[in-house]
């Protein structure tokens, strides 16, 4: 069936604000992909966690969702950090397949927490903006995942500022290149590895608060995203930052798209089409010529 | 909230020290005031969780009712005793804990909630030829399989759409026929794909358009594709039939995007006729009405025990209601039967004709198993509150259609 110019361009609006999130979700996987060398199981289930915690911090301490960003990022961050240098890394023991593993054991050990600590109850945030919208010519735009948009774009920009800038972003982009070169110049690659996987946790911690003011939470919530943000992260290039932004805004598109054609139970199958031309067509993804 | 339910510390030592009593005394003092056991089967961990608390809060409150005022009349005063199992929100777990029950010697089990479960856990009870009492599972093939042990007291799914679409005829040509489109929302899952193939054959039937109908999965990340094409549709009504989280979004989503169809028609939706719903999305909820179970309001008693419930700060769900009559409805045909033995209640509860429950209903009479005295209501969101709007002779306000914009 056909559609009003005015209702596509707000599928592909919608689709791009989505995206952005998703793109947010991806950033995390593909750095540490970049860096480690790894898919990090665990991804979908520290999303949970962070949104869990956005949802406890507003009911216990009235926390607007927006401010959560401001402790809830360094927490995570020190999280990530933790968890890489005190358990994946020491039960890894060098090799590659064990992190894997440690990864996946994780996950399960994370989300069987929250199903024990908030039970399988879906739960939701009300706030004032929830509802709000912004007009823009015909279009409707919901205020909360505008915001969403342009923090996630400002999220990434600046993790690109850092890792190009800074000399902690040059001690990454050493270890991600050649690990054994820059622990021979004096780079500690144990902490590089752990300050990658902190800052994945933080961007996931971002991510869950702009998604909480329009979304809900339940223990399972976070493998609905993370599938999405393992194809952004193959599309775009493993351990590409503008891969990964790029990538999720595409994907947020085709999304919404085959949404409003083919309805919203087969709105993924662009999504996977796209994974499987990707695979084969250009297996490096956008931005992966490097590796 | 939830904990009030649990058994704590100091209430199973008291369990503990009564018990330990009895064993205490002579035999034929243990005689008199025998107790008669049965199971409470709801599912309260797990997806169903919420709804399994509110089917046990009902039965416990008609438990306690009964042995505070005498026990079982028929039996000498004997008390009712609970062997409550938790289904864990699958058919498996439910299927186990009958067989707990059975072990422990219960003389009938009520509750269930979930099709799935009450399709297991009846199968289970009817190899014991075990008295059930199926709460709320809707499916019709729970009554449709010949087992003599299984009785449904709230109306099934026929029952109800049934109803749901007289209703919604009356309610369309009382206001003048303002609708003639409609749009179908429905999950794309066993409940709601059935549902819009029934609404499918049977609303052009009526009068009604269809213009088009939108299936979503479950659990849906996003509901602003669904909503963009209804507004770019702008159907009179729209008709979904969705889980709790993805109407809420539904809801809310048309909501942002200023879409206000003439009514919106649910029908044994997860969100349409819960407090939770209206508490939380005020806005959003304002107007929606839903064919669903419900309490009679206009009973004094459904009033008492509303007002119970929310003065523990819980919500009165439809579950509440319907377990308190199902357990009433079970120690009355104890009662009658005058035993606890299984093949008496069983034919106590064919020849029933019990009247004294908080329901809708008219008098409880079983025809293979099914309560066809057993009605939904229609009710709407009115005023942050959830009114009864059809049948009359329960109705507490009047419908108001279609929902001023």
């Amino acid at each position: 069936m056909m559609y009003s110019p005015a209702i596509i361009a707000e599928a592909v609006v919608n689709g791009l604000m989505t995206g952005a999130i998703y793109a947010l979700i991806a950033l995390g996987l593909t750095l540490v992909y970049g860096v480690l060398h790894i898919i990090n199981f665990a991804h979908g289930a520290l999303l949970t966690a962070a949104m869990f915690a956005v949802w406890a911090v507003h009911v216990a301490f009235g926390l607007d969702p927006y401010l959560a960003i401001l402790p809830l990022t360094p927490l995570f961050f020190g999280l990530g950090y933790a968890v890489q240098r005190f358990v994946i890394g020491p039960a890894s023991h060098g090799s590659d397949s064990n992190i894997l593993l440690v990864t996946l054991g994780l996950s399960i050990a994370i989300e069987n927490a929250l199903l024990a600590g908030f039970r399988s109850d879906t739960r939701s945030l009300n706030t004032d903006y929830g509802f709000q919208v912004v007009e823009l010519g015909p279009l409707l735009l919901s205020k909360p995942r505008l915001i969403g948009f342009g923090a996630a774009v400002l999220v990434t920009v600046l993790l690109w500022l850092l890792l190009s800038r800074t000399d902690t972003g040059k001690a990454i982009r050493a270890v991600a290149k050649e690990k054994l070169g820059a622990s021979l110049v004096g780079i500690d690659v144990a902490h590089v590895y752990a300050v990658t996987f902190g800052l994945g946790c933080a961007c996931l911690a971002v991510a869950a608060c702009l998604l909480m003011p329009t979304f809900y939470v339940n223990p399972r919530i976070g493998q609905a995203f993370v599938l999405v943000a393992f194809t952004i992260v193959v599309l775009g290039g493993m351990g590409s930052i503008p891969g990964a932004l790029l990538g999720g805004l595409f994907i947020g598109v085709v999304e919404s798209l085959c949404g409003l054609f083919l309805g919203d139970s087969l709105g993924q199958i662009g999504i996977f089409l796209i994974f499987i031309l990707v695979l084969l067509v250009r297996p490096t993804g956008m931005f992966g010529a490097k590796a | 909230m939830k904990n009030m339910m649990r058994p704590t510390r100091r209430s199973i030592l008291r369990a503990g020290a009564a018990s330990a009593a009895v064993l205490a005394m002579p035999a034929y003092l243990r005689a008199q005031s025998q107790s008669v056991k049965i199971g409470i089967l709801q599912p309260v961990t797990g997806a169903l969780a919420q709804d399994g608390d509110f089917g046990r809060m009902g039965a416990e409150m008609a438990i306690k009712e009964i042995n505070d005022s005498g026990g079982l009349k028929g039996l000498g005063g004997a008390k009712l005793e609970m062997v409550f199992g938790d289904a864990r929100s699958n058919p498996e777990a439910g299927t186990q804990e009958v067989e707990k029950m059975q072990a422990d010697g219960v003389a009938a089990i009520v509750g269930g909630f979930a099709s799935p479960i009450c399709l297991a856990a009846t199968q289970a009870a009817a190899r014991y030829d075990l008295p059930y009492i199926v709460d709320v599972g809707v499916s019709d093939p729970i009554v449709q399989r010949g087992l003599k042990n299984t009785f449904r007291f709230a109306p099934g799914f026929g029952i109800v759409t049934g109803v749901a679409l007289d209703n919604l005829v009356k309610l369309n040509d009382g206001a003048g026929k303002p609708a003639k489109t409609v749009v179908l929302v429905h999950e794309d899952g066993l409940f709601g794909s059935g549902l819009a193939k029934l609404m499918q054959t049977e609303l052009p039937k009526r009068g009604f358009e269809i213009l088009e109908t939108i299936a979503h999965p479950t659990p849906a990340r996003d509901m602003s594709n669904v909503a963009l094409r209804i507004r770019s549709l702008s159907p009179d009504l729209v008709i979904p039939s969705s889980y709790y989280g993805e109407f809420v979004l539904l809801a809310r989503t048309m909501q942002q995007q200023r879409i206000r169809p003439k009514g919106v028609y649910a029908v044994l939706n997860g969100a349409a006729s819960n407090y939770r719903f209206v508490k939380e999305f005020p806005d959003a909820a304002n107007g929606i009405m839903d064919c669903n179970h419900w309490y009679d309001p206009r009973n004094p008693k459904a009033l008492e025990l509303k007002k119970q419930v929310e003065a523990q700060g819980k919500v009165f769900a439809y579950n509440v209601p319907l377990n308190y009559s199902c357990v009433k409805l079970l120690a009355d045909a104890i009662n009658r039967a005058g035993s606890a033995d299984r093949a008496k209640i069983i034919e106590a509860l064919n020849t029933s004709t019990f009247k004294d429950h908080i329901m809708p209903y008219g008098e409880t009479k079983f025809v293979n198993g099914q309560n066809m005295g057993a009605a939904p209501v229609n009710t709407q969101v009115q005023g942050n509150d959830i009114k009864v709007i059809f049948p009359d002779s329960f109705a507490d306000a009047k419908p108001q259609f279609p929902v001023a914009g």
